[in-house]
């Protein structure tokens, strides 16, 4: 971790990884879509339609997944100071913010034909909405600030504060309880869903996942690029100054 | 502890003699109840069963008002800095202005809200309901949106960003607040389950609320 403190380390690591964690995730998006269109079965009660769950479930996981990187790069810019770890933070917010979209919007338009409307406002979906939100203040709150690393430091409190939250704004939503169902992967008893289907979305999830990395790392090295160029724009507005 | 004290009554006195928060805030209140009925009809039996929550949604949109200022004005003119060199923990800090901010803007909410109910038509059980509820829950109002100042103390446009910040880690007060207080009018869950739920809210707020604006306090002055 310590040796890509380094900016130029970083863009080293970045120039190999975003093509190779590019390439993995389109090889898997070739693959994964491949099976769920040719491969799986339609469901016999929900038909065609469940085939929005291959983009729907993989998308809501990394909306979670993200947020927890972010609280652990906050953790990086308050605890351990690592230059990049603010960096990382900021990236990922869109990010996050994107794929939690990406699952509202699918549920919705899973829900449309299921059960017979856009929005229910059921305790799951509520709580991703809230995580939507969130992403929406961290966002708004990097902007607000002129110098990076400032921001850095604030979003870094907000994003942890905001990571202790989580959980008890899962409890209090799931206080007016649930049309949604149950979740059926992650479970202590094993899978419940069948593998004809958990197949196509355990490789849709990591292609989801390698794009995440891709994007990561992309964000990460435009962040890094346009502090670089702020700091010069900043050096030469002084030296002109200072010709004054 | 003689600090402490003397720090809120401080800004007791400074909200009392200058104005500002507590009255807007109030007002505010007012404004919001006044409007739902227009926008929803004059139908008293609509407004008693929906006057809970709306008295609920209007003093936490309420609260927002003047909370932008709770370190701003001190950070301004530097007597935040000399309070921070001072030997007191900067989370009791924090707790002190806290409670201080919550005494000139929570408490008249949870105190005006029974006046405000006979606009809305509530039954005199509900009214109570409301105002002990409002009692309870607006302190953790406050320790949260206290983050929020924090972090936008430098900041001069900080009261637009604080809104969208604060008010979603605001919903689970919200939503046992506005439980607890239509439990006990009538329904299947008894009036304790939530309002401990509340009461528990409003504790763990009061510390995560003090320790997360102390760090943003910290982390700003560096």
């Amino acid at each position: 971790m310590l040796r890509y403190a380094n900016p130029a380390n970083f863009l080293r690591l970045a120039r190999v990884g975003i093509p190779l964690a590019g390439g993995l995730s389109a090889l898997l998006f070739a693959v994964g879509l491949w099976l769920v269109f040719a491969r799986s079965p339609a469901d016999y009660q929900q038909g065609e339609t469940v085939r929005i769950m291959y983009i729907h479930v993989p998308a809501a996981w990394l909306g979670m997944a993200s947020y927890s990187l972010m609280a652990l790069s906050a953790l990086g810019t308050l605890v351990w100071r690592h230059p990049l770890a603010d960096v990382s933070a900021k990236a990922l917010a869109p990010i996050g913010a994107a794929f939690t979209l990406l699952c509202l919007v699918t549920g919705s338009l899973w829900g449309k034909p299921m059960w017979g409307t856009w929005w229910v406002w059921d305790a799951r979906l509520t709580s991703v909405l809230v995580l939507f939100l969130m992403y929406a203040g961290i966002m708004a709150l990097w902007n607000a600030f002129e110098d990076p690393a400032r921001a850095g430091r604030a979003v870094a409190v907000l994003t942890l504060v905001g990571f202790v939250n989580i959980p008890i704004v899962k409890f209090s939503v799931d206080w007016w309880n649930t049309l949604h169902q149950p979740a059926s992967v992650i479970r202590l008893d094993g899978p419940t869903i069948h593998p004809s289907m958990l197949t196509p979305l355990l490789v849709m999830a990591f292609a989801f996942t390698a794009l995440l990395l891709a994007l990561h790392m992309m964000g990460m090295r435009n962040e890094i690029l346009a502090r670089r160029i702020r700091a010069l724009g900043l050096t030469a507005a002084r030296g002109e100054e200072a010709a004054e | 502890m003689k600090a402490f004290t003397a720090l809120v009554r401080r800004d007791i006195r400074i909200a009392a003699r200058i104005g500002g928060g507590g009255g807007t805030g109030l007002a505010f209140f007012l404004i919001l109840v006044t409007i739902v009925p227009f926008a929803i009809g004059p139908d008293l039996n609509l407004l008693s069963r929906i006057g809970p929550a709306i008295l609920w949604i209007a003093a936490t949109l309420a609260t927002l008002i003047g909370l932008d200022r709770l370190f701003q004005a001190d950070e301004e003119d530097g007597s935040l800095d000399l309070l921070m060199t001072g030997s007191m923990p900067l989370a009791m800090l924090v707790l002190a202005k806290g409670i201080a901010h919550w005494a000139v803007t929570g408490l008249p909410l949870a105190l005006a809200a029974p006046l405000l109910g006979l606009l809305l038509a509530l039954e005199p059980e509900a009214m109570g309901a409301v105002f002990v509820t409002l009692l309870v829950g607006t302190p953790a109002l406050t320790f949260i949106g206290a983050v929020g100042a924090a972090l936008t103390a430098s900041l001069r446009r900080g009261g637009l960003v604080l809104a969208v910040l604060v008010l979603p880690l605001m919903i689970p007060v919200l939503i046992f607040g506005v439980s607890a207080a239509a439990a006990a009018v009538g329904g299947t869950v008894p009036f304790r389950t939530p309002f401990l739920a509340l009461c528990g809210l409003s504790l763990g707020s009061i510390v995560i609320g003090s320790l997360g604006s102390a760090l943003a306090l910290a982390f700003a002055g560096e």
